[in-house]
């Protein structure tokens, strides 16, 4: 048999036992060796998420749609795949700039703006109310249903007279745990370890409880899942819940609860605490991606077997299906299983309430009552010397007022609403955050009269069409309000706005409150240019992981002030003890051995406005600097330099990139220009023995030969005649040599004469032909010109090329020594141009000759060749001719089948000649 | 840690490749009465499905990568 007392004594052994966690988790964290750094205690603290929404709500939702209940914890699983980006940005921005709630980072995203802090304090709180009261109601009904042991009845949650009300007492002790361990003491990083400890800890409570009695329906009371279902699908009314549509509700709904969820789990005040503010090493963030969901899908399992085990065992509609985890157990007289799954539930809702309620009292306290105070000057709060004392007080009604404002929606509309229904009103209210807080993330653009339009829009529409019905479906608003519309104008009806039907009321919250916040947002900060103070906040946060060092918010700001104002200033609000602490860690980062040695600089000045910020929020934190620093302000053109700066500094440090390229490439040019000197060097060395060595071949003959003549004056005239031939055909060969020689020399320096013209190609080949006839007939050698009737003219140097038809010709005269020789000279058109073809059958060019024939005094020295026959320069300088027009001179040859010289030139199109011109 | 990584870009393509799961059109695929071991077909397959994404999200996180 279990008393009131029994169950209350229990009661408030657990929450003792919380405080026990709470009080070694600080006093670890005191001596320095946390016990909550680690990812596990991380993601424990996140599933502060599981309230007794989860715990008895999702039983509820089961048990009338199926898996209806499951999109909650769905949208939470995909939405911590985008941590990485999302949250971890949070997390930065948030540990770089103090922040300490979520109306304090939309607030500071802005542009420190008072208004906005204010404003989504007061969405958060009477958002967050009807979800209080729910944990409230939960705790309630729990307790008076404990209460009829062994007895299963729905019990009335109707509530007592409030001084006979249990649930008011527990209210009450939450406020006084969470104002023990949540206000202990002000902390610039409002972290308080303890606290997560004792979440971490009702995590596992709460995880194990509902496990436990999920285990004893699927297998105490039946036998497995499959019997579950199977004997759930026996009976009609409960089939339905087993396939999707009907009564699981239409796809629309399905998919607004995911993106509601997905909001809710990193907006929802409580989420942004555990996840943003108590996170102690971004790190950790890494891990709970994956166990936070595998939490999730742990503490769902079971959801359906005791839904569909609640529905068979009682009878349609005597027990309340919210209660089916506890009154099951309770039923099959259970003792020990009802009241851990009584502590479990216990633990979910005070894990809930306690960090809801801290985080919507420093709201409260930063950015709606200390910003309206201090600006209240006939309090002369900013000559008071010590500030913290009054910022506690703030914080701890703060969280008395919000729990009895909980109190008070469920002790007016509780009764009218399910669990779940009462948490979604929430989660919608939530929700509106998300344009302001996404977008302030991700685009630059936002600005503060934007964020300001949406919040309200989106805020008023939540108000009329979700918050106002369920008053009015609990008979605080007339009823009329619902079906009729607001003075009987069908089109405003609340639940129907402007005539849109067939979406259930979450749904149709959802599509017109985003539709009116995210246009609002949208259209209002594109209505005008963002301010200085917008611009820098808004580059601040959108580029944190660029401006990562610390104090680089500093940059944004400029002004004088002293280091002793300053001192005073973060002790009035943080406590003397804790801003000498502050001060002496600044000294030590900043490398420097005392206080007097700090210089009031921007840094310095933009470190005790952060710490400032922690305490009293980030817009109220710069007026107080502000009281006693001289600022200048910046105009938005300096700004905008300033961020000019960090992309000028990236093209400059591209460009120095380039530069140096361009430095490597004009290196590695003159390298290659240096080996190509030295080359040249080779050659010129190489050239000037070789020219010396071919005229030192003719000049020895002629001396030779003059020696003969003069030592032996008796010759007979034959001799004479003879010798005296060879000295002539020497010194000819000489003259020739040193022409070729000097001729090469001006071509390859440039100082050659040319004189281009427009040529016939066969008037040159039939001149050349003509003049050397002679030669080839003496030496028997067939010659035959090939031309076309009509070919195109060339632009070149007429006696060069002739030159070059000559030397080609001779060298082709030169090689061939066989009875039947004949050389053929084509004229070809091709279509770049003419090709003229010198074809030989004399003996032919090995392949490693061809490759070299060209380069100067470079002859074909083959034995059956016999001795050089010319002086290796006629090639070179054929080539140099023909390249300058713009030719190519080449040659192909089978050594003993002939050679074939050709070169071609470029035609000047439209010009022609023919025979008949 | 942040900016265009593998694993940040993996992790996205993951949540676009559950939002796809948990929708319809995919959803209603497993709407109908059937059974699997005696499990509802849509229980089955949403369990399945998230026990999936859960399952790559640790391979992703855990996964150790240059």
């Amino acid at each position: 048999m279990l008393t009131g007392a029994l169950i209350v004594v229990l009661s408030f052994a657990y929450v003792g036992l919380l405080f026990a966690i709470a009080y070694y988790g600080d006093k670890r964290a005191d001596a320095g060796r946390s016990i909550i750094a680690n990812p596990y205690i991380y993601t424990l603290s996140l599933a502060v998420y599981c309230t007794s929404w989860t715990f008895y709500g999702s039983v509820g939702r089961a048990a009338t749609s199926g898996i209806g209940f499951l999109p909650i914890y769905l949208g939470p699983t995909l939405m911590a795949a985008l941590w990485w980006y999302v949250l971890l940005k949070m997390i930065r921005i948030s540990k770089a700039h103090r922040i300490t709630s979520i109306a304090d980072f939309i607030a500071s995203r802005y542009g420190k703006s008072h208004l906005l802090g204010g404003l989504v304090t007061i969405i958060a709180v009477l958002g967050i109310v009807p979800y209080i009261a729910l944990q409230l109601k939960a705790i309630s009904a729990s307790f008076s249903t404990m209460l009829q042991y062994p007895n299963v009845t729905t019990a009335s949650t109707a509530a007592l007279p409030v001084l006979q009300d249990n649930t008011f007492y527990i209210a009450m002790l939450l406020a006084a745990f969470t104002i023990l361990f949540g206000t202990r003491h002000l902390d610039a990083t409002e972290r308080h370890e303890g606290l997560v400890a004792a979440i971490a800890f009702e995590s596992v409570v709460k995880l194990v409880a509902f496990i436990a009695v999920g285990i004893f329906v699927t297998w105490g009371m039946f036998d497995g899942f499959a019997d579950v279902f199977s004997k759930a699908a026996a009976a009609p009314e409960l089939n339905a819940l087993l396939v999707q549509g009907g009564a699981a509700g239409n796809y629309t709904t399905w998919a607004s609860l995911t993106v509601l969820s997905m909001l809710a789990i990193i907006l929802l005040p409580r989420q942004f605490h555990v996840a943003v503010v108590e996170n102690v090493n971004e790190r950790h963030l890494n891990k709970a991606i994956w166990l936070f969901p595998l939490y999730l899908f742990a503490i769902n399992i079971f959801v359906l077997p005791i839904a569909l085990g609640g529905l068979m065992y009682f009878p349609a509609g005597t027990v309340d299906a919210d209660t089916f985890v506890l009154t099951l157990p309770m039923a099959e007289q259970k003792t020990w299983l009802a009241l851990l799954a009584f502590v479990g539930g216990l633990s979910a809702a005070t894990g809930m309430v306690i960090v809801e309620t801290i985080a919507l009292s420093t709201m409260v306290c930063n950015d709606l009552v200390m910003p309206i105070l201090l600006r209240w000057k006939f309090l002369r709060l900013t000559e008071r010397p010590d500030l913290s004392g009054l910022l506690l007080g703030i914080r701890r009604s703060a969280i008395v007022v919000v729990l009895v404002l909980g109190y008070g929606y469920f002790y007016l509309a509780g009764e009218a609403y399910a669990l779940v229904s009462i948490g979604l009103i929430s989660f919608t209210a939530v929700a509106q955050f998300a344009p302001a807080m996404i977008g302030g993330l991700f685009w630059k653009g936002g600005t503060r009269l934007g964020a300001l339009c949406g919040l309200s829009a989106g805020f008023l529409v939540w108000l009329y069409s979700l918050l106002l019905p369920s008053f009015a479906k609990s008979g605080w608003l007339p009823i009329t309000f619902l079906t009729e519309g607001i003075m009987g104008f069908d089109l405003l009806k609340p639940q129907q706005l402007f005539g849109l039907d067939g979406l259930d009321d979450i749904s149709h919250c959802l599509f017109w409150s985003m539709i009116a916040n995210v246009g609002c947002y949208v259209g209002f900060s594109l209505w005008r240019r963002p301010t200085a103070n917008e611009h820098s906040q808004a580059n601040l946060f959108v580029d944190v992981f660029r401006h990562v060092a610390p104090g680089s918010g500093s940059r944004f700001w400029r002004g004088s002030a002293t280091v002793a104002d300053l001192q005073t200033l973060l002790s009035r609000f943080v406590g003397p003890e804790r801003a000498n602490e502050s001060f002496a860690a600044y000294t030590r980062s900043q490398g420097i051995t005392g206080i007097e040695q700090v210089t009031a600089n921007a840094v310095l000045v933009h470190y005790v406005e952060s710490q400032i910020a922690g305490a009293i929020g980030s817009a109220s934190a710069r007026d107080m600097v502000a009281s006693v620093v001289v600022e200048e302000p910046l105009a938005l053109d300096e700004v905008m330099a300033i961020i000019d700066e960090a992309s000028q500094a990236l093209a400059y440090s591209r460009q120095l990139e380039q530069k140096s390229l361009e430095l490597e490439a004009a290196t590695n040019e003159l390298r290659g220009a240096n080996q190509r000197l030295q080359e040249l060097d080779r050659l010129k060395d190489d050239f000037i023995s070789t020219v010396t060595h071919e005229l030192r071949t003719p000049l020895t003959s002629i001396r030779a030969f003059s020696e003969i003549l003069g030592d032996n004056p008796n010759l007979d005239l034959e001799q004479r005649t003879k010798f005296l031939g060879i000295i002539t055909r020497e010194s000819e060969r000489l003259t020739r040599l040193i022409n070729q020689v000097l001729d090469l020399a001006k071509i390859e320096s440039g100082a050659a004469d040319w004189h281009p013209s427009e040529i016939d190609m066969r008037e040159v080949l039939d001149d050349a032909v003509t003049a050397l006839s002679q030669i080839f007939k003496e030496k028997r050698i067939a010659l035959e010109l090939q031309a076309p009737a009509q070919i195109p003219l060339v632009m070149a140097d007429r006696d060069r090329v002739t030159q070059v038809v000559l030397n080609l010709l001779s060298n082709a005269a030169n090689f061939c020594d066989k009875p039947d020789s004949r050389v053929t000279v084509a004229l070809v058109t091709e279509a770049s141009g003419l090709r003229v073809d010198i074809a030989d059958n004399g003996i032919g060019i090995s392949p490693s000759d061809q490759a070299v024939i060209f380069e100067k005094f470079r002859q074909v020295s083959d034995a059956a060749a016999g001795k050089p026959r010319g002086s290796g320069l006629g090639l070179a300088i054929s080539r140099e001719i023909i390249h300058h027009f713009g030719g190519r001179l080449w040659v192909e040859s089978t050594p003993g089948r002939g050679s074939k010289f050709s070169f071609s030139l470029p035609v000047r199109s439209g010009h022609f000649s023919s025979i008949a011109a | 840690m942040i900016g265009p990584t593998l694993k940040g870009q993996r992790l996205v393509a993951l949540f676009l490749f559950g939002c796809l799961l948990f929708n319809f059109p995919l959803l209603s695929l497993f709407a109908g009465s059937g059974r699997i071991w005696g499990i509802p077909l849509i229980y089955f397959y949403v369990f399945i499905a998230w026990a999936m994404i859960i399952g790559l999200m640790a391979l992703i996180i855990e996964h150790k990568d240059p």
